[in-house]
């Protein structure tokens, strides 16, 4: 099943082309992640999905609707979490979220929510009195008071430090354990290879690679072999053919009766593949 | 069935329907309002500027004037009309502002909740003020300035609620032109400063130099003054202010037209 399907997807300001025709699918019940640098294209993208933006060109569906609609039945059923949060300040986290839940046919339980996102000290605060982080986690749980099918995370760890980046991804696991589909944008490499299930790497509007993070790195076909030669600085050979390569570099290093210290076959990672394209692409 | 009955059915269940959906509206309108208030009186600046600056002008005024009751024949309405701009006019430009620049317009335009009822709450809460202020104001004339009551109570609520269609549609209308939330106090006070000191609002218009009378004339706040000194102090009716009901109602229209044409769900600056 599909929950999101793209096709030809454009968007244009004024002379700028924001997106260029970009093809992709969500599966239901997946994570799937937006990756690129920054002014890739990803908030357009996903504020297009949200139903907050017109698109130029191109065809879209989220859970069967045309987002540009704006159908309550659809907003009823997908929960966003946008990049910059707006909430009001004198209301404490409880007051928020129990209001927000009053929007939505069917919501959850606001303890439960609460604790979800890991604000149950917090219930009682005032959101002018909670750090970023802690109002980043409202934001995800007024995102999920509605108990969504869908979930928009956009860039939803830019700014935390390492120890809040680590509690928002086991709260972004717990969403796919609660069999949410989840549409995440993120600049960070390491984040989109944690959370996601399926990566599409965007830059300048169109998208570069698309595949499970694993299969993004193997899937380029290319190893890389690395070694040292006595107190030689270490060298890396990227090929094709690992097989022939290793045997030409042993064959002769063994005929100059020298040993390759630190001898590895690697396939390249999602962030050798993601600096690759990204740096072709601004060529 | 006949074909007949299969209308009626149909016809029945799409009523039933709308009685659902009204009263769904009307339930989320009510939340909202609700929030509205209990907001309202948390932020301290708000409650200050919009609800209690024009009775302390009333207060001070009132004793600077007591027993000289023909200045505060002129002084009472004239804070009345001031409250009803400061209650919808500044409150609303400022409030629409913020809710623009935070993001909360934006985020609230992602969940089901319809426009309308959204917007009927914040309107709501405005219009609470205004009546709230207009209570007081109108007692405190009483039994404070010793004013008679206001004698046409109907022609009070007509150009009170005239009032604040006019300068709430305008107080949307010019947060669109606000830039961001620092800006908003300059923006307003832009406006309300040099209205309410050419509208007549501490002192008799009639005796203001003629340029500014002629501004005056042009703008809406000294209409609704004159609306409401007619129905506070000297018993008229609305028959005998209709220029004053025009010139506000053509304002009121073209500050509706500006307040949903400009309307901007989030800010310029993303």
């Amino acid at each position: 099943m599909t929950a999101i399907e793209v096709r030809g997807l454009q968007k244009t300001y004024g002379e700028r082309e924001a997106v260029r025709g970009i093809d992709f699918d969500v599966r239901r019940g997946e994570v799937f992640g937006l990756l690129g640098p920054n002014g890739a294209g990803k908030t357009t993208t996903v504020e297009i999905l949200e139903g907050y933006r017109a698109r130029s060109g191109g065809h879209v569906a989220v859970l069967g609707h045309d987002p540009a609609h704006r159908d309550p039945d659809l907003r009823a059923r997908v929960g966003i979490v946008l990049q910059s949060s707006g909430i009001y300040q004198y209301l404490t986290v409880r007051e928020s979220v129990a209001h927000w839940a009053g929007f939505y046919p069917a919501p959850r339980e606001v303890d439960e929510v609460i604790g979800i996102v890991g604000l149950e000290d917090a219930g009682e605060q005032r959101a002018n009195k909670l750090s970023g982080g802690q109002k980043r986690r409202l934001d995800l749980a007024l995102a999920l008071i509605g108990d969504p099918e869908l979930v928009f995370l956009d860039e939803p760890t830019t700014g935390f430090d390492p120890a809040a980046r680590r509690a928002a991804w086991d709260t972004i696991r717990s969403l796919r354990d609660l069999g949410k589909t989840v549409l995440l944008t993120t600049h960070y490499l390491d984040e989109a290879q944690a959370l996601a299930d399926r990566v599409a790497i965007i830059k300048d509007g169109r998208i570069l690679a698309e595949g499970p993070p694993a299969a993004l790195g193997a899937g380029s076909g290319r190893s890389l072999i690395s070694y040292r030669t006595g107190d030689g600085p270490p060298r890396t050979h990227e090929t094709d053919d690992p097989t022939a390569l290793l045997h030409e570099l042993t064959a002769a290093a063994l005929a100059r009766g020298e040993r390759l210290e630190d001898l590895s076959v690697a396939r390249p990672s999602l962030e050798e593949v993601y600096l690759e394209l990204t740096a072709e692409a601004s060529e | 069935m006949t074909e007949h009955a299969i209308d009626r059915g149909r016809a029945g269940r799409a009523a039933i329907d709308g009685r659902a959906a009204a009263r769904r509206w009307s339930g989320l309108a009510w939340r909202q309002y609700r929030l509205e208030r209990k907001m309202f009186w948390r932020n301290p600046s708000a409650a200050f500027f919009n609800f209690l600056l024009p009775l302390l002008f009333l207060g001070f005024f009132g004793a600077l004037l007591h027993n000289r009751l023909r200045d505060l024949q002129v002084i009472v309405p004239g804070i009345a009309g001031m409250s009803v701009m400061s209650t919808t006019f500044n409150a609303l430009a400022f409030n629409i502002t913020a809710l623009r620049e935070l993001g909360i317009l934006k985020r609230i335009r992602g969940t089901p909740l319809p426009t309308s009822a959204y917007l009927a709450g914040i309107a709501g809460n405005a219009v609470t003020n205004t009546v709230l202020q207009i209570t007081i104001i109108s007692v405190a004339g009483h039994v404070v300035f010793g004013l008679d009551w206001p004698n046409q109570l109907l022609s009070l609520a007509f150009f009170v609620a005239l009032g604040v269609v006019c300068f709430a549609s305008l107080g949307v209308a010019l947060s669109h032109a606000i830039p961001n939330f620092d800006a908003a106090p300059a923006y307003v006070n832009a406006a309300f400063l040099p209205l309410i000191f050419i509208s007549g609002v501490f002192y008799d218009s009639a005796d203001a130099p003629r340029v500014i009378k002629d501004a005056a004339e042009a703008l809406p706040l000294k209409h609704l003054i004159d609306g409401l000194s007619g129905a506070m102090v000297h018993g008229e009716g609305v028959g005998q202010h209709l220029v004053a009901a025009l010139v506000l109602a053509i304002w009121g229209a073209a500050g509706l037209i500006l307040a949903v044409r400009g309307f901007s769900w989030e800010s310029r600056n993303d």
